[in-house]
């Protein structure tokens, strides 16, 4: 990776970052709603990853964020502000697009002092600071390269280094990675998130890739038909989902049909208290989800489960289990796994007595997701 | 690779090889130079300024209008019109010669039909000193293939100014002004140079729609070969023809070389 020099030598001391709230957002295109009373405050310095599948609103709810995009209701308050009618000109908000958007009739160098000439910065002073930002991005070499001239990471940090050149106070990124290959994106990935602690600017990044967002976020915002489903910390949201929507997007879950009596199901064999947050869900027939360091196998020639899967992950091999006709997913040690054979019986059981659950699908019940 | 070269051989070597060395031959069949001394001089050297000047008037005013016709057309949000636009103007680049020429004296010919028109209302053109059968005569026709032609070449270029240029600038402070300033009209120049080469060449070089125009009247590269190798002025000056012929394409090389060059740079940007 990139030797980084010390970022506060060059943004000075890190300012206090914004404080952004975002409150009932609303955003129609025709007859499609992209915002539908989205809500997220941000704590000043904070990075805040917007996660969801295609369509979910979080690009649009950034480009609101960004003065972009027009908003039919709600406001965007920054600092206590409302800017919901500043334009994007005057927002003092650095963005890094998905598509690196340098331009292409200038040099890195002059493409990072944009914004300082914007601001009407003497030529030399721009000058100095676009090649401090360079030096922070680790491309003081690259300062009299045009963009075809750089590769797409190269670029991208161009595009990062030009977005934290106006000292801006919300920092937001669009996918930043997504058109990187996958050692650029995992370099850059850690570099971005160094100088955001480092400059201490609050942060809004946007991402379909659950590895990016719980890797590098503070808190993240799962979104789903624009809507926050949940924002929390990544551990929280991996392990504590609140809905079966984040318990089946974040990470990997394996749906197992089971019938809920008085807010306990019996699985595997086990009674299991229903996790609090389901616990309105009424009795009968649900499906509960299951991570797959939740369930542990045993080999044992008695048992009617078998193993029908493995895959190697590294330290851990991804045993898929079919119980009752149903695939289930464990997470099992390498070295266990090299001695359970395909088709060798097991006995399955779950790690936690207390379980979450899920309205049963319409689709094929006990599917993995 | 191999059948384009030889089509390129066929179609513009062996035609160029022709040029050159009929105009350093005499009408004896003997090399000389002057052919070439002829036509740098008098009213040879005043059809190359014409032609030059036409030329130029030619790609810059429809180079200006067909850009802004093309911006309009390209942030227009029907797909419908901007459909409707580029077969028009495909079609409407290459209709020149006599069928527009008839075109034009049928409408603005001093017994045309919006001259009529305007004659009705007391603005005959012709009475404010407009002459369709004189240079600029010749010049407002060519804007009918001109302008269109700008559309064909500049639109492409337009479409590949990304929207995320205009708001990374704007996120960045800079004004509409600021943009276009900045990076709009730099990147889109190079383009907008390349069409109006292009429409330079096609207007140097465009010879049906003059001629038939203003039967020669005008001093123009082209009408003078025309003539010269049909032998409506002196019998037997065919090779002055030629070494007319030959500035032309020395002027076109130049032209073309120049397009090159603003190409290459406007496909690095424009990717």
């Amino acid at each position: 990776m990139t030797e980084l020099v010390d970022a506060t030598r060059i943004a000075g001391p890190a300012p206090a970052g914004a404080r952004v709230s975002l409150e009932g957002l609303v955003r129609t295109y025709g007859a499609t709603r992209a915002l539908n009373g989205f809500s997220l405050a941000i704590e000043p310095g904070e990075f805040v990853a917007l996660l969801g599948p295609s369509g979910c609103g979080k690009t649009t709810a950034l480009r609101v964020l960004a003065g972009f995009e027009r908003l039919d209701s709600g406001r965007v308050t920054v600092d206590g502000r409302d800017v919901s009618k500043v334009s994007a000109q005057h927002r003092d908000m650095g963005m890094v697009f998905q598509s690196y958007s340098l331009f292409p009739n200038m040099n890195a160098l002059n493409n990072v002092a944009f914004g300082l000439r914007m601001r009407r910065q003497h030529a030399t002073q721009r000058r100095q600071k676009a090649g401090e930002l360079l030096e922070l991005v680790g491309l003081s070499d690259q300062a009299s390269k045009y963009p075809h001239q750089m590769s797409g990471g190269q670029q991208q940090r161009v595009a990062l280094a030009r977005a934290l050149a106006i000292e801006p106070r919300v920092l937001l990124l669009d996918e930043p990675l997504s058109a990187l290959d996958a050692k650029v994106r995992a370099e850059l990935r850690d570099q971005i998130r160094q100088l955001q602690q480092r400059l201490a600017i609050t942060t809004v990044f946007v991402t379909h890739d659950q590895e990016e967002a719980l890797s590098m976020a503070d808190r993240v915002c799962v979104m789903s038909a624009g809507r926050a489903e949940q924002t929390a910390t990544p551990a929280a949201l991996y392990s504590r989902p609140t809905t079966s929507f984040v318990a089946e997007f974040v990470g990997v879950s394996s749906r197992v049909p089971v019938e809920s009596e008085n807010g306990s199901v019996v699985l595997f064999g086990e009674r299991c208290r229903i996790r609090a947050s389901d616990v309105g869900l009424p009795d009968g027939p649900l499906d509960a989800l299951l991570r797959p360091e939740d369930v542990t196998i045993t080999p044992d020639e008695t048992a009617k489960p078998f193993v029908t899967h493995k895959s190697f992950l590294g330290a851990i091999t991804r045993v898929i289990v079919q119980v009752e006709g149903v695939a289930v997913r464990v997470d099992v040690r390498s070295d266990v796994a090299a001695d359970i054979e395909l088709g060798a019986r097991v006995r399955v059981a779950v790690v936690s007595r207390d379980v979450l659950v899920a309205q049963r699908t319409a689709t094929r019940p006990g599917s993995t997701q | 690779m191999a059948p384009f070269s030889i089509y390129s051989f066929l179609g513009l070597g062996v035609p160029i090889i022709a040029v050159i060395y009929y105009a350093f031959q005499s009408e004896q069949g003997k090399p000389t130079l002057s052919n070439i001394a002829l036509v740098t001089h008098g009213s040879y050297l005043l059809g190359f300024e014409n032609s030059i000047v036409l030329a130029l008037i030619t790609s810059i005013v429809p180079g200006i209008i067909g850009l802004i016709l093309a911006y309009a057309i390209a942030t227009s949000r029907s797909a419908t019109l901007k459909r409707l636009v580029a077969t028009a103007s495909g079609v409407l680049a290459n209709f020149g010669g006599i069928n527009l020429t008839f075109m034009f004296i049928a409408t603005l010919g001093s017994t045309g039909i919006l001259t009529a028109w305007l004659s009705a209302i007391h603005l005959n053109p012709w009475n404010f000193g407009f002459n369709l059968y004189s240079f600029y005569g010749v010049a407002l026709v060519y804007l009918y293939f001109q302008v269109p032609l700008m559309v064909l070449v500049i639109t492409p270029a337009l479409g590949g100014l990304r929207p995320s240029w205009r708001e990374a600038a704007e996120n960045m402070g800079a004004s509409s002004w600021g943009y276009w300033r900045y990076v709009g009209v730099p990147v889109l120049m190079p383009s907008v140079l390349g069409g109006m080469l292009l429409l330079f060449g096609s207007g140097f070089a465009a010879y049906a729609t003059a001629e038939t125009l203003t039967a020669g009247t005008v001093t123009l590269a082209p009408i003078q070969i025309g003539s010269l190798l049909a032998g409506n002025q002196l019998a037997g000056q065919e090779n002055v023809g030629y070494a007319v012929g030959l500035g032309m394409f020395v002027v076109l090389a130049v032209t073309m070389i120049l397009y090159g060059l603003v190409r290459r740079r406007a496909s690095k940007w424009l990717r």
